[in-house]
């Protein structure tokens, strides 16, 4: 368990000091919002209606992009090898790796996502399912990402390919969590979501590392 | 057999002698089924004459599922037991099943306006078999972007392992949510309700879109087989060939 914790730690700490890698994504993720009223106007009463999806889709793109600082340096230096010849089975250092993502992707556009809410006028009674649906299904956004990131290590284009591959996979989350923001606007019942929301992301949790380490081991050989 | 065929020589011998036999079957069937689907089989009492699309619809649409189910299988043999021929009847096999999803979705789109006057709308089944064709343009996009053909196979045959997810989401999407999309009218327990008259050509239709979808596999992957061979000889022979179709 302490090489799952040293991994984490490391990953982290890599991505706060190379400057600007989470302010990046938080970056991407309020320029995607605000594009959103330039395009289809900024009437509020459309904008009210449309605000949770407005913030899920932008955070569905802020997660694609910042994919490749998975496995793309590790895969580079060598690194990746190390991990794959360690004791730690890979399954468990690529579960490491997106908790690693998580924190430093998925949680800071969680956080940030409320404010975004009010730019897009969302409605206040959403805003609260808005972020417990982004907390549950940001998990499964890096896990699957992780997926077509180690699948894409050495190809030609990698970051628009995995991109490709990881967004017919992100529609779950996408449906059930901006489904639930939606419900919880118009005073519907948000628990059927939020719980398949979750069962996806435990979902992933399974299936992910095992897929994403097979897809390493093909990467490396 | 399977263990048979694995010798690339064989499996050309035993392909040449039954592709010419499978085009011939498969032209009969569908010639008519075809006919008897389009001029034949009673207008339904509700749709009119506008149900014939469904005779290409369906068939299409039950191709797309069981050729996704094909790649996935025969990616799994190629991960698991290292079967020589295995990857490339997943890639020869990708494209077909992509055109087939591509004809379902369109053949739906021309179907459901007239009957629910809209072109596309955003219901479980059409978003899930959407998805089933977006999973079959990434799996072969991602095959094709590694200049080792051999990592672009290995890295598909997981992809088409993850998406397999999808296909029992399609099968139940309409059971699931509430659609707009027919529920299922043939595939159920309790039997069909379709009524006979429609049925028969239905499946003498489905059986035509088998038989191609087997020809225009087993065409790929001679061609597949023999593009190898081509460069093969190119890398280790030293003959000069004019640049094959890479």
């Amino acid at each position: 368990m302490s090489g799952l914790w040293v991994l984490v730690r490391r990953d982290v700490v890599l991505a706060v000091r190379q400057g600007g890698e989470i302010g990046l994504v938080v970056g991407f993720f309020i320029l995607a919002v605000v594009l959103f009223p330039f395009g289809v106007g900024p009437e509020p009463e459309m904008l009210r209606r449309i605000g949770s999806g407005i913030v899920w889709v932008a955070a569905l793109l802020a997660a694609v992009s910042s994919l490749d600082r998975l496995f793309a340096a590790d895969y580079a230096d060598g690194g990746l090898d190390l991990l794959a010849l360690s004791p730690l089975p890979l399954e468990l250092a690529v579960l490491a790796k997106c908790a690693a993502h998580w924190l430093t992707t998925g949680l800071p556009l969680t956080v940030i996502a409320p404010f975004l809410a009010l730019i897009v006028d969302a409605d206040p009674a959403a805003i609260p399912v808005l972020v417990l649906g982004l907390l549950i299904g940001t998990p499964a956004l890096s896990l699957i990402g992780a997926v077509a990131a180690a699948l894409t290590l050495g190809a030609r284009r990698p970051g628009v390919l995995a991109a490709l591959l990881v967004l017919p996979l992100y529609l779950p989350p996408l449906i059930f969590g901006a489904g639930a923001a939606e419900a919880a606007a118009t005073g519907g019942g948000v628990r059927a979501e939020l719980l398949l929301l979750g069962a996806f992301s435990l979902i992933a949790l399974v299936v992910a590392p095992v897929a994403a380490a097979a897809a390493v081991r093909e990467a490396l050989e | 057999m399977l263990t048979r065929l694995a010798n690339p020589a064989r499996f050309m011998r035993a392909s040449g002698a039954v592709l010419p036999w499978l085009a011939a079957a498969t032209a009969l069937v569908l010639a008519v089924g075809l006919v008897w689907a389009l001029v034949f089989a009673p207008p339904d009492y509700q749709q009119g004459e506008s149900v014939r699309i469904m005779f290409v619809h369906v068939p299409a649409a039950w191709m797309a599922s069981a050729a996704y189910l094909f790649v996935a299988v025969a990616s799994a043999v190629a991960l698991v037991w290292r079967h020589p021929l295995a990857e490339i009847a997943a890639q020869a096999a990708a494209p077909v099943g992509a055109a087939f999803t591509f004809v379902c979705l369109v053949t739906g789109s021309l179907w459901g306006r007239p009957m629910w006057g809209a072109w596309w709308v955003w219901d479980a089944r059409l978003t899930s078999v959407l998805v089933l064709f977006f999973l079959y343009l990434g799996y072969i996009a991602l095959v094709n972007a590694f200049d080792d053909p051999a990592r672009g196979g290995r890295a598909g045959a997981i992809l088409a392992l993850v998406g397999v997810i999808n296909l029992p989401i399609i099968k139940f999407s309409v059971d699931w949510w509430n659609t707009l999309h027919q529920p299922a009218s043939v595939f159920r327990l309790g039997g069909p309700t379709i009524a006979l008259s429609l049925l028969l050509p239905l499946l003498l239709m489905a059986l035509g879109f088998t038989l191609l979808f087997a020809a225009l596999v087993l065409l790929r992957m001679r061609t597949a087989l023999w593009e190898r061979r081509l460069r093969a000889l190119r890398l280790y022979g030293g003959v000069s060939l004019p640049h094959a179709a890479e």
